[in-house]
């Protein structure tokens, strides 16, 4: 008899809760790409310190999985913004149309990846051709494609160490891995690999000489502490928060430092994104605020908190326009 | 051992049966050689599994006690009406204040890039704290009252000593100093300075050493201010800025100390300027270790010095509660309808098979299970210990049936056999009899199955509470986090303070596993009944 009641009491307790939340939500949620979280959730406890809003919720669930929770639909059950480390595709904006959510898109910054090893290491000077060598499934060797040969750097060039290659990198499910691709691999592939196959460029090696050490980028920083031989592909923030152990390499001759990012000499790097939903502006307390504050010079100039975290800042007269742009709540693809 | 084998075939010499012929005494030495062989693999095998606990332990243990103190910096904050408007509070630059307060201390500091470096020392958010001391006692307001902020975490690291090293300080003799402000030059009474320059990794530029960001820093401490040494030579000569001013020039022998930082200014987070600040204000007792109350009862945070584990502990013991209310009740019920009710048959045995198989399956299935039940098809909110309470149950559930089936199994059949003799109905029997019997083993079990849903993040993962939260939850459906996600969330973040914070949060929930088992041993052990 008591099992019944209690078990009744949990039935109860469960239903309380629905029930509960067909209140409005007062608190701002947030999901998307790992890479923003960092950023965003600065801005979220600002907002939060102020004392008028509740602190947003940040979910960190990737750049694709957070698309897709919000382009769901219009509605409390629908987060009210979403992170990215690209912008959003066309596929994702139609179904975000097709479910009535206009997403306003806007840029926040750069985020620069790098290629660092421990400071016990050489300091070396790559470029994004001998990167493609070293990393590569299938590399072009006299005119014919052939698996990659490659095993200590040397061998690729004379200037480089005669160390074998070893680089820690994101795995495929990672965003940083597709800015990589796209940034380095793609853009120095060598056309016998292209003409081969389509997609060759993107394929890295898998002979152990790319050792993929998981989505935590804290993780390769200490692996490459430990192992002086090893490189590390990692984002920017990692390198300047961590910047008494590791140094950062030149890539085609550019060293990768938070002027030289900002300034856009530096070959590799992205954009950053948030979305927010239009629908939502006005619906749940706090958008316009956060948005007003993430835009604001204290937070994403040259100078703010967003800055100390690692955020490359956009160029000034960029900031404005996609400052004014934000504030105007101009939605995509109308 | 070899010995007892010998006295044994020793002492049966005058009987040549098969049992004491050579053949059978090298067959027994062989016996207790694998027997010995086994017994040293065994404690070996311990041996090494202790000492595995012991350096994960240790490593932990060690990252973590730093995080568990805080440096705290007093200074006196003017509360007048021209820094906060009494009328409109919630209108005044508190952060500000504090770091007014803070720039005060040294008014020397003038250059725009040094004065945000000072005001940094003190972290971003001190304001917070210095609106909520106003709020708690509104008769602070007017006056100038001294204030404890907490620093920034790059400033308290150096103060623990996790930043840079420094070499032991050594008494100079003899040193002059041309002026008390600016570029300065030095001489010496010996070659001490350019020894240790040489030491310290200065490059030699035609016998003048100098000391780049990529040496070692040296600081000659003299007459009340610091000089940081930039060129040593030629001779017992030196060049160097004045980094604090001195009281005066020094011409005379004067008791002056050199100080080493061994780490190169490049190679770590911290400048020389803000080195000679902090130290400059631990000398006078502003800068203070105290426990680190806001990591044991805050909410998470971006900063890591405002970082704390509070939230994460409430979002656990909601999360828990649920699991508990749901698990309990639904897993004991189905024990005793399977053990005590439920006839033998194809059913209940396919019913028998497939809890097993669940106590099984990976938990990141129940928590897909939970996207499309709880959240897509009840509209339950997003991160709520509701929910994760409700998933936790359903993985916890096969363990607390399997767990009270055993124990109700292990009540002898005498105990049901005589309830029933004297007249007792089947519910009196079960429930009078055999679940107090039983019960300490369901408790043990259920316990066991709690503390394997405490550790659980996968499932979370899909509904939504592997977010940052900052608001410490309130009920069952605020948003929260728990332990493990707070620990995995941590380790993702750049910033070098996190680690120990880490550390700290790994011991926070390592103490609440062994106090959920010391539990259930000792409740196994009170109440246990052997037949």
């Amino acid at each position: 008899m008591k099992k019944t009641i209690l078990t009744a009491s949990a039935a109860a307790v469960a239903l309380a809760a629905s029930a509960g939340y067909a209140a409005a939500r007062d608190q701002i949620q947030i999901v998307g790409s790992s890479t923003v979280f960092p950023f965003t959730t600065a801005v979220a406890e600002k907002l939060g310190q102020g004392g008028q809003f509740k602190t947003p919720v940040v979910e960190s669930t990737g750049t694709g999985g957070g698309m897709k929770l919000f382009c769901a639909g219009v509605g409390e059950n629908t987060p009210d913004f979403t992170n990215a480390s690209r912008p959003m595709k066309d596929s994702e904006l139609a179904e975000c149309k097709a479910n009535g959510a206009t997403p306003v898109e806007i840029k926040v910054g750069f985020d620069g990846i790098v290629i660092a090893n421990s400071k016990a290491g050489s300091a070396v000077d790559l470029t994004k051709e001998q990167l493609f060598k070293a990393l590569a499934k299938n590399v072009a060797v006299d005119g014919k494609v052939v698996a990659n040969p490659y095993v200590n750097w040397s061998d690729i060039d004379a200037s480089l160490p005669a160390t074998k290659i070893e680089v820690l990198g994101p795995p495929p499910t990672s965003g940083t891995r597709d800015a990589f691709v796209e940034l380095v691999m793609d853009e120095a592939c060598q056309d016998e690999v292209k003409a081969a196959n389509e997609k060759g460029c993107g394929e890295i090696r898998e002979d152990g000489a790319y050792v993929e050490a998981g989505e935590n980028d804290n993780l390769i920083v200490q692996k490459l502490e430990a192992n002086s031989n090893a490189f590390g592909i990692f984002g920017f923030s990692f390198l300047d928060q961590n910047a008494d152990k590791l140094q950062g390499h030149k890539i085609g001759g550019i060293e990768p430092t938070f002027e030289n990012i900002a300034s856009g000499d530096y070959g590799v790097s992205r954009s950053l994104f948030i979305y927010a939903k239009k629908e939502h502006v006005g619906v749940i307390p706090g958008m316009a605020e956060f948005i007003a504050e993430y835009t604001s010079e204290g937070a994403w100039g040259t100078e703010g908190y967003l800055a100390d975290k690692g955020l490359i800042p956009l160029p000034d007269a960029e900031r404005a326009s996609v400052a004014e742009a934000a504030k105007a709540l101009k939605g995509m693809g109308s | 051992m070899t010995d007892i084998a010998s006295t044994i075939g020793g002492g049966a010499d005058r009987a040549s049966g098969i049992h004491t012929n050579d053949a059978a005494k090298a067959r027994l030495r062989g016996r207790y050689a694998a027997e010995l062989r086994f017994k040293w693999l065994g404690a070996g095998a311990v041996a090494l599994a202790g000492l595995f606990l012991l350096l994960l332990l240790s490593t932990i243990v060690t990252q973590a006690l730093p995080a568990f103190r805080m440096n705290y910096l007093t200074v006196p904050v003017e509360l007048s009406a021209e820094n906060i408007d009494p009328a409109n509070p919630a209108g005044a630059n508190y952060l500000g204040i504090v770091q007014d307060a803070l720039a005060a201390k040294f008014p020397d500091v003038t250059g725009r890039q040094e004065r945000r470096l000072l005001r940094g020392i003190v972290s971003s958010g001190s304001g917070v704290f210095l609106r909520q001391a106003i709020e708690n006692d509104p008769s602070m307001l007017g006056k100038t009252v001294e204030f404890s902020a907490p620093l920034d975490d790059f400033s308290d690291l150096y103060l623990k000593g996790l930043l840079a090293k420094s070499a032991e300080p050594q008494a100079l003799n003899g040193v002059t100093v041309s002026a008390a402000t600016g570029d300065v030059d030095l001489t010496f009474a010996d070659d001490t300075v350019a020894r240790l320059a040489r030491g310290a990794g200065a490059t030699d530029d035609t016998g003048v050493l100098r000391l780049t960001s990529s040496a070692a820093s040296l600081f000659v401490d003299v007459a009340g201010g610091t000089v940081k040494l930039t060129e040593v030579g030629p001779g017992n000569t030196a060049k160097g800025i004045v980094l604090e001013a001195l009281s005066a020039p020094v011409s005379a022998p004067a008791g002056a100390v050199l100080r080493t930082i061994t780490t190169p200014e490049a190679s770590r987070k911290i400048s020389d300027r803000e080195i000679v600040w902090l130290d400059n204000l631990k000398a006078q007792g502003a800068v203070e270790s105290r426990w680190n109350t806001i990591f044991l009862f805050t909410g998470a945070s971006r900063e890591a010095e405002l970082a704390g584990i509070w939230g994460a502990v409430v979002g656990s013991f909601l999360t828990l509660i649920v699991t508990l209310a749901v698990a309990f009740p639904i897993g004991v019920s189905a024990a005793i309808y399977l053990e005590e009710f439920a006839p033998k048959n194809r059913i209940t045995t396919l019913i028998e098979v497939n809890i097993n198989n669940l106590a099984a399956v990976p938990s990141i299935v129940f928590g897909l299970l939970g996207l499309a039940v709880f959240l897509n098809l009840f509209g339950m909110p997003r991160s709520a210990p509701v929910v994760g309470g409700l998933v936790l149950a359903l993985m916890t559930l096969p363990i607390i049936i399997i767990a009270s089936r055993a124990s109700l199994r292990a009540v002898p059949p005498s105990i049901r056999e005589a309830a029933l003799g004297i007249g007792a109905s089947k519910v009196q029997t079960v429930f009078h009899h055999v679940l107090p019997l039983a019960m300490p083993g369901i408790m043990t079990g259920t316990i066991l199955g709690m503390a394997h849903a405490l550790g659980e993040t996968a499932p979370l993962l899909m509904i939504g509470m592997v977010a940052f939260i900052v608001d410490i939850p309130g009920g069952f459906t605020d948003p929260a986090t728990i332990l493990p996600v707070q620990i995995f969330m941590w380790a993702d973040f750049p910033e070098p303070a996190f680690q120990q914070k880490t550390s700290a949060a790994i011991l926070i929930l390592l103490g609440f596993l062994v106090i959920m088992n010391a539990v259930a041993v000792i409740l196994r052990k009170r109440f246990e009944r052997r037949w």
